[in-house]
């Protein structure tokens, strides 16, 4: 028998339907696989005895006839999804020990529809970092080497999620994406990223970064499996107001793989300026492959571009420190508390302790361009750049379908690169952060090799809640690339 | 206008609820400078006569009947805290 951990969620959700192996033997392949790459430190918190009971029961309702869309599938949980009765951290000591009372919305509908729980993947602290390097249960490796043989990090904030799934000890994983987390490190580690539009999923039971940004998406090894699982995170939850009451479509049958006529934007503002030769060379292969599967491609502009880091460094931490007052050492999480302190003494001590120096840093920027005297130069200006961030992609799309661009401006870097300098981490975000700030829906797929022989990935960027649009040019994107390339620190 | 110096950090600090040694501060004041004057370029865009955009979903918040729909799960409520008597949160003396 094949290694089944090769196997795509496509692959696997057939073979299990055909009976060619049952979801507890391909639990257990995803289990020893894990235990195999735990150097990887891809998972917070393994949950191997869980797994095989969701696998058993999977199995049975399999033999009621009763599957349902992930009906037996093995994956990873990014650890920011609450998981009832287990373990979830948000990568923080604040949340060490935190056993949640109920189940996230998306976990929820994963479970229903049959998915079994491998584990909770690692990620930087709060979903704050480009790197998984701010994790307090330590970084994540990515199953990817360089030439030097380096050990390279992962991307971030869902490293642990994409580290997990280009080293086969998941199927899929769960991720969250606020300015670039999903589609990144999709792209470091060579697999597919999909961040729906903002509403799409609910986000209930999500640990909150930045409430108007996070937006929960699949990490895949294809772009079949995106569409496949995105349909069953997604879906409107009246616990969250903000989650959109549409029908969710069927996106696996948008893969039609008939691109004709469509038109796709190249944005000129993304070709920044020392962009490196190999990024901008993936970028005109992947015109080229659109065009020649019958697309039309269109210049367009999107004259803000330049200016979104910049709002996304202060809406983002904003909302994050006012979401991250609710720990506070009383109702759940770690408490540092010495004989006679006061309540402030006890907020102070237990959140110097519980948070790592990123997201004290975070904190620290939000609440002061939240502060009288600066909430009109920083916070409110930059509300006013995200709309006109917002109306250039309004105006874009009035002329074309989706847009293609680059996911990241490199390759994975190594562990403890870009660190020091808050900033030079920042930029990793560059390409990613547009579209959230805009609620859109991005999708990333691997289609090159750096000159270090490390994927990259390209990214296309749709019209609000127009997935399907984005998931059928990635099919032909995906097939066009044919990208093959595996993991090269996998052996061992 | 955005040099920030130690005191303005103990400042943000106390309003963070987030305590930061004297050497912490002077590392803080220098970090959250650089993120200062990294956005500090937003300063150059006209947004004459624009709205701030607080939120992308474009929906109306929908209302719900006002009744009780979930309750009587004080274990639950509780299970996860780190101290707790009766039926309550333990919380320092506020009150002398």
């Amino acid at each position: 028998m094949t290694d089944l951990t090769n196997l795509t969620l496509a692959e696997a959700r057939d073979g299990l339907a055909k009976g060619d192996y049952t979801s507890v033997e391909l639990t257990e392949a995803h289990l020893k696989s894990m235990e195999a790459h735990r150097n990887l430190n891809a998972y917070i918190t393994e949950t191997p005895e869980k797994a095989i009971e969701m696998a058993k029961a999977s199995d049975a309702k399999r033999a009621k006839g009763e599957a349902g869309k992930m009906e037996g599938l093995p994956i990873a949980i990014k650890d920011l999804f609450c998981t009832e009765g287990v373990q979830t951290t948000a990568a923080s000591h604040i949340l060490e020990g935190f056993k949640p009372e109920y189940e996230s919305t998306v976990t929820r509908n994963l479970f229903d529809n049959g998915a079994v729980m491998l584990g909770k993947a690692n990620l930087d602290e709060f979903a704050m970092g480009s790197s998984n390097t701010s994790s307090y249960y330590g970084n994540v490796i990515n199953p990817w080497k360089g030439k030097d043989g380096k050990d390279l990090v992962p991307g971030g904030s869902s490293g642990g999620s994409a580290a997990a799934v280009a080293a086969n000890m998941a199927l899929a994983a769960t991720g969250t994406d606020t300015g670039g987390s999903i589609r990144q490190p999709a792209s470091y580690c060579g697999i597919v990223g999909l961040k729906p539009t903002y509403g799409r999923c609910s986000r209930w039971g999500i640990v909150a970064f930045a409430s108007s940004l996070d937006q929960a998406g699949p990490m895949t090894k294809t772009v079949r499996d995106a569409a496949i699982m995105l349909g069953s995170m997604a879906g409107h939850d009246a616990k969250d107001s903000t989650s959109a009451p549409m029908a969710v479509p069927d996106f696996e049958a948008a893969l039609t793989g008939d691109i004709r006529g469509m038109k796709i934007g190249i944005p000129k503002e993304y070709r920044v300026d020392g962009m490196p030769e190999e990024i901008s060379k993936l970028w005109d292969d992947g015109v080229a492959m659109l065009r020649y599967a019958g697309a039309e491609v269109v210049d367009v502009s999107l004259p803000h571009t330049k200016y979104a880091l910049g709002t996304y460094y202060i809406v983002a931490p904003a909302e994050a420190s006012s979401n991250l007052a609710r720990y506070d050492g009383l109702r759940y999480g770690q408490r540092v508390m010495d004989e006679g302190d006061s309540l402030d003494d006890m907020y102070m001590k237990s959140r110097a302790a519980g948070f790592g120096k990123e997201v004290q840093r975070r904190i620290m920027i939000g609440t002061y361009v939240l502060s009288a005297g600066y909430y009109d130069a920083y916070y409110n200006k930059a509300l006013k750049v995200r709309r006109r961030i917002y109306e250039d992609f309004a105006n874009a799309f009035g002329s074309v379908d989706t847009i293609l661009a680059p996911t990241a401006p490199s390759a994975a870097f190594a562990i403890g690169e870009n660190e020091g300098d808050p900033v030079k981490m920042y930029l990793n975000d560059v390409f990613t952060v547009p579209a959230s700030l805009a609620g859109l829906p991005g999708l990333s797929l691997p289609t090159g090799l750096s000159s270090e022989g490390l994927p990259l990935g390209l990214q296309l960027i749709g019209k609000p809640f127009d997935e399907e649009t984005v998931l059928r040019v990635g099919g032909v994107l995906e097939s066009a690339a044919n990208f093959t390339a595996k993991p090269s620190g996998l052996e061992g | 206008m955005s040099s920030l110096d130690k005191e303005t950090v103990r400042r943000i600090a106390y309003l963070s609820r987030i305590n930061v040694s004297e050497e912490g501060l002077s590392e803080l004041a220098g970090d959250l400078t650089r993120i200062l004057d990294f956005v500090e370029e937003l300063q150059e865009v006209d947004v004459e006569g624009c709205d701030p955009l607080t939120s992308v979903a474009d929906l109306t918040l929908p209302l719900r009947k006002d009744e009780v729909t979930d309750g009587n799960i004080q274990q639950k409520v509780l299970s996860n805290a780190p101290m707790t008597d009766a039926g309550c949160f333990v919380v320092p003396k506020v009150v002398e």
